[in-house]
């Protein structure tokens, strides 16, 4: 039977160390709503959405209350809309129509992202792909909860460059389009290499085509949990490190069973995945810098920097598999900038910079994530920056994404503060010099070859 | 059996455990199980009960519990056993 101290433990996780389940994602096939006709389109897809999620909210919150553990989002991803939109949808603003239709549905159901506004294009882009891509500025101006994500290569296809240099130009007028707001749009904007059907995590969550109908996917936490855990061992060797974080690991993802499991059944909806991912917030004690920290390092970004976000990635999903009956999505540690105050600190303290952050995205999920760029950074220097993030996940064969955030008139020094979750950035100086040429011309990076790994 | 565990947790003072056993025993809440210590000046108490006789939405009790340690001057939880089984059992 379950004595005192487990429970103290876990509850003292839950109070203290910023445990919770980051998010409950309800992934929902679109695909029967395809139609010829755009109002027909986006009438079957408000209310194939409603009637699907009319009760996650709900749901979540029940479980939340009666198992004490907090579920900080409820979410939904829907099948991307390329695919959707695609025979109805013959411009730009009819596909902006369907952005819309998300957003309102999405506020109806109470969920506070709708992710796959989104086109697969890893090898190439059909006329409907490219539509929805150059639809990306406005579609995310005009709404708020919508989230945009765009698979620009793959390892089993290479790199679509026509689509990177064009994802360059679109981020930066999505900046544009959104700067009264510090070009939050760019917040809501993910470019994928090797995009997972199956993530719960936004803004790039997208509900792919080998899946179900309806699924249940969960996104655990608890960057504070395992660095409380860490803190306990300081000066011990790297075997009983590495034992702390699987064990920590496994424990929080039990979690995210647990409530990845009753979500299924109240829902009536198959259970997925549950994503292993470390994410953190803007809260204090809820950092992965702080780990790194932890683990022996000044700030995040001191040499040694890869090499322990390494073990921590590495531990987290071994202590994680054995904890779910299905593992999928990103699973890994995020290090997203502004929504990691360690993060935050250390780019301060000029220990981190754009291309340290490069080299830890060899070694974890995801990628560049939340990292705000001088607003008059080029559109090909955000393509050339896609470009070299692209390659590292073509050749690991892991999943890799930019989410840059060029801040309309601000440069190097400033701060840019998006509230809530997605926190706030110190603004990161860029490599100035030139890759206009490399992007410039066209066509896509062959797939590399799959032996002679070195 | 549906079992859920109540936590008590706050500064020592008389009458926790019979203003919490006269809700559980107003509400048709069996008790298994007590532990408590004392934890730096600072009550501690766990009880295992049975809840599968209750009238009322669990998310109720949930919340009255919550109150009741409110007015007591403790925090108190109420949460399905589940949790701590996922997490501390293989």
């Amino acid at each position: 039977m379950i004595n005192i101290f487990e429970v103290a433990e876990t509850n003292e996780m839950i109070e203290k160390e910023n445990l919770d389940v980051r998010t409950i994602t309800l992934g929902i096939s679109l695909l029967d709503c395809i139609d010829s006709d755009l109002a027909k389109v986006n009438e079957k897809i408000y209310n194939k959405i409603h009637e699907a999620a009319k009760d996650l909210v709900a749901t979540g919150e029940e479980i939340s209350r009666e198992y004490g553990i907090p579920i900080v989002n409820k979410r939904i991803s829907v099948t991307p809309i390329a695919l959707v939109g695609g025979a109805a949808c013959k411009t730009s603003e009819d596909f902006v129509s369907i952005a819309k239709t998300l957003d309102k549905v999405a506020h109806e159901v109470g969920v506070n992202f709708i992710g796959g506004y989104s086109a697969l294009v890893s090898k190439g882009m059909t006329p409907a792909d490219e539509l929805l891509i150059r639809s990306i500025p406005q579609a995310l101006a005009v709404t708020e909860r919508v989230c945009s994500s765009i698979n620009v290569g793959s390892t089993k296809t290479g790199i679509n460059m026509d689509a990177v240099k064009l994802m360059g130009e679109m981020i930066k007028k999505t900046a544009e389009a959104t700067k009264e707001q510090d070009s939050l749009g760019c917040a809501k904007l993910v470019v994928f290499c090797n995009a997972p059907d199956d993530n719960p995590f936004m803004a790039g969550a997208f509900h792919g085509v080998t899946e179900a109908d309806k699924i249940i996917n969960v996104g655990v936490s608890g960057p504070g949990v395992v660095k409380t855990a860490l803190s306990k061992v300081r000066g011990e060797s790297f075997e009983v490190l590495c034992e702390t974080i699987k064990k920590t690991a496994f424990k929080v993802t039990r979690v995210g069973q647990l409530v990845a499991k009753e979500a299924s059944k109240r829902l009536n909806v198959p259970f997925g995945i549950v994503d292993l991912s470390l994410a953190p917030t803007p809260a204090i004690g809820d950092s992965v810098a702080d780990i790194l920290c932890e683990i022996g390092l000044e700030y995040a970004g001191a040499p040694g920097t890869t090499a322990a976000l390494a073990l921590l990635n590495d531990q987290v999903k071994k202590g994680g598999v054995m904890a779910s009956s299905y593992v999928g999505g990103l699973s890994g540690a995020f290090i997203p900038v502004s929504e990691d105050q360690g993060m935050i600190d250390a780019v301060v303290a000029g220990a981190l910079s754009l291309e340290k952050l490069e080299a830890m995205t060899c070694v974890c999920s995801v990628g560049l994530d939340m990292i705000a760029v001088p607003g008059e950074t080029k559109d090909t220097t955000i393509s050339g920056i896609i470009a070299d993030e692209m390659a590292i996940g073509m050749i690991n064969q892991k999943t890799t994404a930019v989410r840059l955030i060029p801040v309309i008139g601000k440069g190097v020094g400033e701060t840019v503060e998006f509230g809530g979750l997605l926190g706030y950035a110190p603004i990161m100086p860029v490599n100035p010099f030139s890759c206009d040429a490399f992007v410039n011309r066209g066509g896509r990076i062959p797939a590399p070859i799959h032996s002679f790994k070195n | 059996m549906k079992r859920t565990i109540i936590t008590v947790v706050g500064k020592d003072t008389v009458g926790i455990i019979a203003k919490v056993c006269t809700y559980l025993a107003d509400n048709q809440i069996n008790i298994l199980d007590i532990s408590q210590t004392i934890v730096q000046g600072y009550f501690n108490m766990m009880m295992i009960v049975d809840t599968n006789h209750i009238s009322k939405d669990f998310g109720l009790i949930v919340e009255e519990l919550n109150q009741l340690g409110e007015s007591i001057g403790v925090i108190i939880k109420c949460q399905k056993e589940e949790i701590f089984n996922q997490m501390h059992r293989i």
